[in-house]
């Protein structure tokens, strides 16, 4: 006997009544999407709960895989066996054995009455049989090394032991699709990543100015798009040519004022790029008051472009909160290699750090824009990002 | 030829040979350098990485390129030593371990540090309560090798980081050179902090090699330099050996399960040898199967290398790396067998030895000594 099923539960998305059966079909969508290189397993929705038949495939990956899924709560590798006690007795006793510690605790529930003994008298008699049958081990129902859970359902008994926490938040693709405004940096793969636990599906745009950015700043965001399809599934990314365009801000608008200029700019392209992909809104890591287009004034000054909802996931939250974020999921040792990108080229010495909305007008109204944003728009490259498929995999596959 | 010193070194698989001389020749840039040929270079070395981050199951940020198992070791070893020293100053080993540890440690001893040399039994092998009482307030250090090059005895490496995991201040290093890809390491587990690995003996190339170094250790560099490898090991990468390695290490890992037939011939070595008495047989059963080491007491074995070798027969003494002093095998002699230690013949196998080239041994072993047992008995 051996644990032959992963048990799934569910978390915020079991409290929203009506949507619950979509947003699970979802969630067993993304399931089956992320653990697409293990063919066997099979995966079976329930009202409450989730159950990943393991078919013979090896349960380390998969239980690692289920951690980046967005939307389960918490899972635990379980066992099933029939509805008999010596049956239930000995999968217990295994659970047991296959687990480090002193003190243990078996919780027993029985949801199928049917069964006739109940649950108390079940704690005691596996209390008992695993006592008797193991070495070493004590029972501490106060706070136990190991728990030992034992459900009765209908159909069998399911014995879980260890529980491991899982994304949480609710299963990408079940709010909606957002333009992720992704530059590079430690910030926007972070947004990207707090609005996949909200449900967003997630689209990305990159300005690049060659030659001014490199190769590799290109690659930089690739490699964070592929952070992203690791919690939620593709992962498109479009790249826009920025480079003619930002030389025109820079030889025609005053410095100061040429950073916000840039930046409604891509406002302005992001939006045209959103509203034929039928995107309804933007997402940017924007942090208040972290650097001179974060201000206020900033915000107030950029937004004005565009009436397209913004997500700002990281609007009010701390630069250290964010970095901590951004190394737990994977981003940090990307974000933080040193190359260029947009934002950092054509830096005036002195940007305006309270631009007004009205000067910014001003300035940019003698400016024509059209032409350049009709090119760029036209110049477009998109590239898709997979969870299962690495295109660059393949790239060296006869080399390794 | 019949070639059984696979743990001196083995054969380069063509593969590999082919893998390197495309990179040498294709993607020759410095994976530095900004341009473009340089990125693709990078993004090569990346996925190489990467590949061999996902065959051990570590991080990438963990794994160390270097030139092999001595670098690794000398790495690792002095690395901690220098890094820590204010920590403590004593380092456990034992008495069994590869030159490249050994020697290291003993200049460690000439600086001041304190190494206690943990004693084997019969069959090579520690016993776990003296390792737990040789820990002291002053360990910085443990070293202790997995599979042996001479005799083939394996350590328990899982149980000793288990038991080293309660004390943060002690790091955990193991010379994994001769066990990679026939003997598996739970690599990722908690209390094994530093892992040496050569590419060599697993049909890559000389020169290439790496040491897996979990995330929160921290080592003085040997070499001051760039910031390749985070610093850690300076110097332009070696990226076609690297690709290479990953390479080799990837065939080993998906041909390990032929290693079991090894059993077989391990076995048959053992029963063909114990018959005759004039073999001491060395290795344990319980050892690692491709190493097989029997002494002819009284027949001096570089005599007997020399006579398999005209039958285009090799096999070795005892570590490559010290038959050239003609003194007696420190692995012997720490187990017990100071009779056996002047006249040991060590077999080696790669993982498809065929069973044919173990009976054309045997058969050549046996003429050999009836030739020669008189002038020598």
């Amino acid at each position: 006997m051996k644990y032959d099923h992963i048990l799934v539960r569910y978390g915020e998305l079991a409290l929203k009544g009506k949507n619950k059966k979509s947003f699970i079909q979802i969630l067993k969508r993304n399931v089956e999407r992320k653990l697409s290189a293990f063919p066997n397993i099979k995966v079976k929705a329930k009202r409450d709960h989730m159950y990943i038949l393991l078919n013979g495939e090896d349960h380390e990956p998969i239980l690692e895989n289920c951690k980046d899924i967005i939307g389960i709560q918490s899972f635990s590798l379980a066992m099933k066996v029939e509805n008999e006690e010596e049956k239930i007795k000995a999968g217990a006793l295994k659970a047991l054995i296959l687990e480090e510690g002193q003190t243990f605790k078996i919780t027993a529930k029985r949801p199928n009455k049917d069964f006739p003994i109940s649950s108390q008298d079940m704690n005691q008699i596996l209390g008992g049989h695993l006592l008797r049958n193991t070495n070493g081990w004590s029972v501490d129902v106060h706070e136990p090394d190991v728990e030992i859970r034992v459900e009765i359902r209908h159909d069998a008994t399911y014995i879980t032991s260890k529980k491991i926490e899982g994304q949480g938040g609710l299963p990408v693709g079940t709010t909606g699709k957002s333009l992720l405004l992704m530059s590079g940096g430690i910030d926007s793969p972070v947004a990207g990543y707090l609005a996949m636990n909200r449900g967003v599906e997630i689209e990305a745009i990159h300005f690049h100015s060659p030659p001014f950015t490199s190769d590799r700043a290109k690659q930089k965001v690739e490699d964070l798009a592929r952070v992203l399809t690791k919690y939620g599934g593709d992962v498109k990314v479009h790249f826009v040519p920025f480079t003619e365009i930002q030389q025109k801000i820079f030889q025609e608008a005053p410095e100061n004022y040429g950073m916000t200029i840039m930046r409604r700019l891509m406002m302005r392209i992001s939006e045209m790029v959103a509203k034929n992909r039928d995107i309804l809104s933007l997402t940017t890591g924007e942090s208040l008051g972290q650097v001179a287009s974060q201000t206020m004034e900033s915000m107030h000054a950029i937004n004005e472009v565009t009436n397209y909802p913004i997500i700002r996931p990281l609007v009010a939250m701390d630069k250290v909160d964010i970095i901590d974020i951004s190394k737990e999921i994977g981003a940090y040792e990307i974000s933080i290699r040193p190359y260029e990108d947009c934002c950092t080229i054509f830096v005036p010495k002195a940007p305006k750090t309270r631009p007004r909305r009205e000067k910014v007008n001003e300035f940019e109204r003698p400016i024509d824009f059209s032409e350049d944003i009709e090119k760029a728009l036209s110049e477009i490259e998109t590239v898709s990002f997979s969870a299962s498929e690495n295109e660059s995999e393949e790239e060296f596959e006869d080399l390794l | 030829m019949i070639y059984l010193d696979n743990s001196a070194t083995t054969q380069p698989d063509p593969e590999v040979l082919k893998t390197f001389q495309t990179v040498s020749t294709n993607f020759f840039a410095n994976p530095s350098s900004i341009h473009s040929a340089g990125s693709e270079v990078e993004k090569l070395f990346n996925k190489a990485r990467e590949q061999i981050a996902t065959i051990l199951k570590v991080n990438r940020e963990e794994i160390i390129f270097t030139s092999g198992g001595t670098e690794s070791n000398n790495l690792a070893i002095k690395g901690i030593a220098y890094e820590h020293k204010n920590r403590g100053h004593h380092i456990i080993t034992t008495q069994i371990e590869h030159p490249a540890v050994l020697q290291v440690c003993k200049q460690l001893e000439d600086e001041g540090f304190k190494v206690t040399y943990l004693p084997v039994d019969k069959y090579g092998m520690i016993d776990m309560d003296e390792l737990k009482q040789a820990i002291t307030d002053e360990t910085i250090l443990v070293t202790i090798m997995h599979v042996n090059n001479e005799i083939g005895s394996i350590q328990p490496i899982e149980e000793i980081a288990k038991h080293l995991k309660q004390y943060p201040k002690i790091m955990f290093h193991t010379d994994h050179v001769q066990g990679y890809g026939k003997i598996p390491l739970p690599y990722h587990v908690d209390g094994l902090d530093l892992v040496s690995i050569s590419g060599h003996k697993i049909h890559g190339l000389k020169g290439t090699g790496c040491l897996i170094k979990k995330r929160h250790v921290t080592l003085q560099p040997l070499f001051q330099g760039g910031s390749q490898e985070d610093a850690v090991r300076p110097g332009t990468e070696n990226v076609a050996g690297i690709v290479s390695l990953a390479k080799a290490m990837r065939l080993m890992h998906e041909n390990q399960s032929s290693y079991s037939r090894l059993n077989n011939l391990h076995q048959k070595l053992y029963q063909k040898l114990e018959k005759f008495d004039w073999t001491i047989i060395n290795s344990s059963k319980n050892g690692a199967a491709h190493i097989f080491n029997f002494s002819i007491p009284g027949f001096k074995p570089e005599v007997l290398i020399h006579a398999l070798g005209e039958k285009d027969i090799f096999v070795s003494t005892k570590s490559a790396c010290s038959s050239k002093q003609n003194e007696p095998s420190h692995v012997l002699m720490a187990c017990g067998k100071d009779l056996e230690a002047s006249a040991a013949i060590r077999v080696s196998m790669n993982l498809d030895q065929d069973e044919h080239d173990i009976d054309q041994f045997i058969e050549a072993l046996v003429q050999i000594v009836e030739q020669y047992e008189n002038i020598m008995g």
